[in-house]
């Protein structure tokens, strides 16, 4: 079978965690790691016969066949890939904080923004959350969601403890602009517990019909939806419901792929970017794509 | 050597830590009249907010009777000489809060982060020190880090621009030895001013207190009545009297403080401020003091002892800001008993 070639931009954990998903994809192979700097990330690739280059993006831009790019270095080159990955005719999978195109939740609204040519991946917590606020939201109509993301401190990285306000804001639009709730909070809380813990989220919503059934079935299915990219992602604490609110608490581990087990919360982001590119790819491949 | 009237400046919290023991449902009369009497008394920061900071107000810290906003005009319309004082928890509260903050009066911000965790605070250090106010950095659960990590991360918040740095005994764990190491190994490590916020799980809060002054600390936190999160802070009145008769200077007038106490907070409690069963246990089993009233809640709901409730989330070693955790371990509780 064709497999649609696909690149890597920074090879840093993220980056390298993304390879190993990729490699295992049945429409895409990863063409090419970029980076800027001859690292351990691009070390790695090489080692596993994977093309590389240290000269950031310019490689990638000039290899006609690479047709989707996965960015995961960092708001601010994100900010100066997009428009050329744009103008290159790339589709671009935007792991950083940098939000140029849509929000992307795969379980979600991968098919109501399928004719960006940039997705962003909003954060892990959003990853985790908006399915639950979305499945609540379709049988039962949220009027506020609040979340609570409890990762390990091993497993947040230096770019979100140094914008911290960035993960709590954009996760809380992602619960209204994604989720569809009409109101949205976000907090994050990092644990140093020693083993790490596992990626925690907890959902708050208030709905205006508060049907216990309806909404333990829609959440239970979209679970499933979630699953069938992210394996780790289950349900702690079913929908439990006091008066009009609803509390629900899922778990993520992590496929453990490149990075340990406990990060989930950095394999939901892995995870669904690579489920945005296999439906990219599976777009490409159909014929339908550009 | 202490020399002797060594001044130490009180940070009054009744209307922030204290908070939690009325569930954040504190009405504008009752904050102006508390914030008017601890100026009034020469309090020299009056911390008000949400118990959980600002941004707190959420279904899973409880929601606050009024808008952060309003908390903190009620404060500012009648302090005078003190400065108006928030608290904010980076990934709970964010930059845009602190910028309304101090467009509300607000002159100096306590910046907290769990013990490990210093690096979070980074952007909120600077903001608010660019704004003009006065910079704390705030280490929460400091019984759960040695001195050495606490050093570590206080250095952090010092390089950060910070003018004072504490450490806070947010579960009433540790006993006046433990205050005594992590207080000298600070006033050692760093050249800002440190700070002690106590509370009273173990009936330590005042001991723990003097122990910190007399390791060095130049900055300690009290409520009026001991009002706060779990058992309760440092009683703020007692603190003055303690110290003054220690020999240190506060710059409070102790009758005037008493009578806030006695007169203003008192008719405002919603319970006695005592050391139950279950904030024993907080000490004993070092489990954050805000967890109290969410884990009665969760005990009644699902029938269980909030002692076991507790144990269990020490164990985890959950930290300040999971309140979430106290309905999982309740959960599971549940699920296992049948």
């Amino acid at each position: 079978m064709e497999k649609i070639k696909a690149a890597i931009l920074g090879p840093g954990n993220i980056g390298s965690d993304l390879m190993y998903k990729i490699m295992r994809s049945r429409r895409m192979q990863v063409a090419m790691m970029a980076g800027i700097v001859d690292s351990p990330g691009i070390q790695r690739a090489k080692s596993i016969g994977i093309p590389t280059t240290t000269d950031g993006i310019g490689p990638i831009l000039d290899h006609p066949e690479i047709r989707i790019v996965f960015d995961s270095t960092g708001a601010r080159p994100h900010l100066v890939h997009a428009p050329l990955l744009k103008e290159a005719g790339k589709l671009a999978v935007d792991l950083t904080p940098a939000a140029i195109g849509p929000y992307v939740v795969p379980a979600v609204n991968l098919d109501k923004v399928s004719d960006a040519s940039n997705f962003n991946m909003v954060t892990c917590g959003g990853q985790a959350t908006v399915p639950i606020v979305h499945a609540i939201n379709r049988v039962a109509g949220v009027v506020y969601a609040e979340i609570v993301a409890a990762i390990s401190s091993k497993s947040a990285g230096p770019g979100t403890r140094q914008n911290i306000d960035e993960f709590t804001q954009t996760t809380a639009r992602a619960l209204c602009v994604v989720g569809g709730a009409k109101k949205g909070k976000a907090i994050i809380v990092l644990n140093p517990a020693e083993p790490p813990l596992m990626m925690t989220d907890t959902v708050y919503v208030e709905v205006e019909k508060p049907d216990e059934k309806a909404i333990r079935e829609s959440v239970e299915e979209m679970v499933r939806t979630v699953q069938s990219y992210v394996p780790g992602y289950r349900l702690r604490m079913p929908p439990t419901l006091d008066d009009h609110r609803v509390v629900t608490i899922v778990e993520v581990e992590g496929a453990g792929d490149f990075l340990p087990k406990y990060s989930g919360n950095l394999d939901i982001m892995t995870s669904a970017a690579a489920a945005v590119g296999e439906a990219l790819a599976e777009r490409i491949l159909a014929g339908s794509g550009r | 050597m202490m020399e002797m009237n060594r001044h130490i400046r009180v940070v009054d919290s009744t209307l922030r830590d204290g908070s939690h023991a009325v569930s954040h449902q504190f009405d504008a009369d009752q904050i102006a009249a508390i914030a008017g009497g601890l100026d009034k008394a020469g309090v020299p920061f009056i911390e008000a907010s949400h118990g959980d900071g600002l941004g707190g107000s959420s279904i899973n810290y409880g929601r606050a009777k009024l808008t952060d906003e309003q908390i903190l005009r009620a404060a500012s319309s009648v302090i005078e000489k003190g400065a108006l004082t928030v608290l904010l928890l980076p990934g709970i509260g964010t930059q845009e809060d602190l910028v309304m903050a101090s467009d509300c009066g607000a002159r100096a911000v306590r910046v907290a982060t769990h013990v490990t965790e210093a690096d979070i605070a980074e952007q909120h250090i600077g903001l608010g020190k660019k704004m003009g106010m006065t910079a704390f950095g705030f280490l929460m659960l400091a019984h759960m880090a040695s001195p050495e990590v606490i050093v570590e991360q206080a250095r952090l918040f010092e390089s950060y621009g910070c003018d004072v740095v504490y450490i806070a005994d947010s579960a009433g764990a540790m006993l006046p030895s433990d205050v005594k190491v992590r207080i000298e190994a600070l006033v050692d490590a760093v050249s800002v001013p440190v700070g002690f916020h106590a509370h009273a799980s173990l009936g330590l809060a005042i001991a723990n207190t003097l122990a910190a002054v007399d390791a060095g600390a130049q900055y300690v936190d009290g409520t009026c009545r001991g009002l706060g999160g779990g058992a309760g802070n440092a009683q703020t009145e007692v603190a003055v009297a303690v110290l003054n008769k220690a020999g240190f200077e506060t710059g409070i007038d102790l009758y005037t403080i008493m009578d806030v106490a006695e007169d203003i907070v008192e008719p405002v409690m919603q319970r006695p401020q005592v050391v139950r069963n279950a904030s024993l246990i907080q000490g004993y089993a070092g489990v954050y003091s805000s967890f109290l009233l969410h884990t009665y809640r969760a005990a009644e709901k699902y029938r269980l002892n909030p002692r076991d409730i507790l144990v269990e989330l020490g164990r985890r070693k959950m930290v300040g800001g999971q309140e979430d955790m106290i309905l999982d371990v309740a959960h599971e509780m549940a699920q296992t008993r049948r």
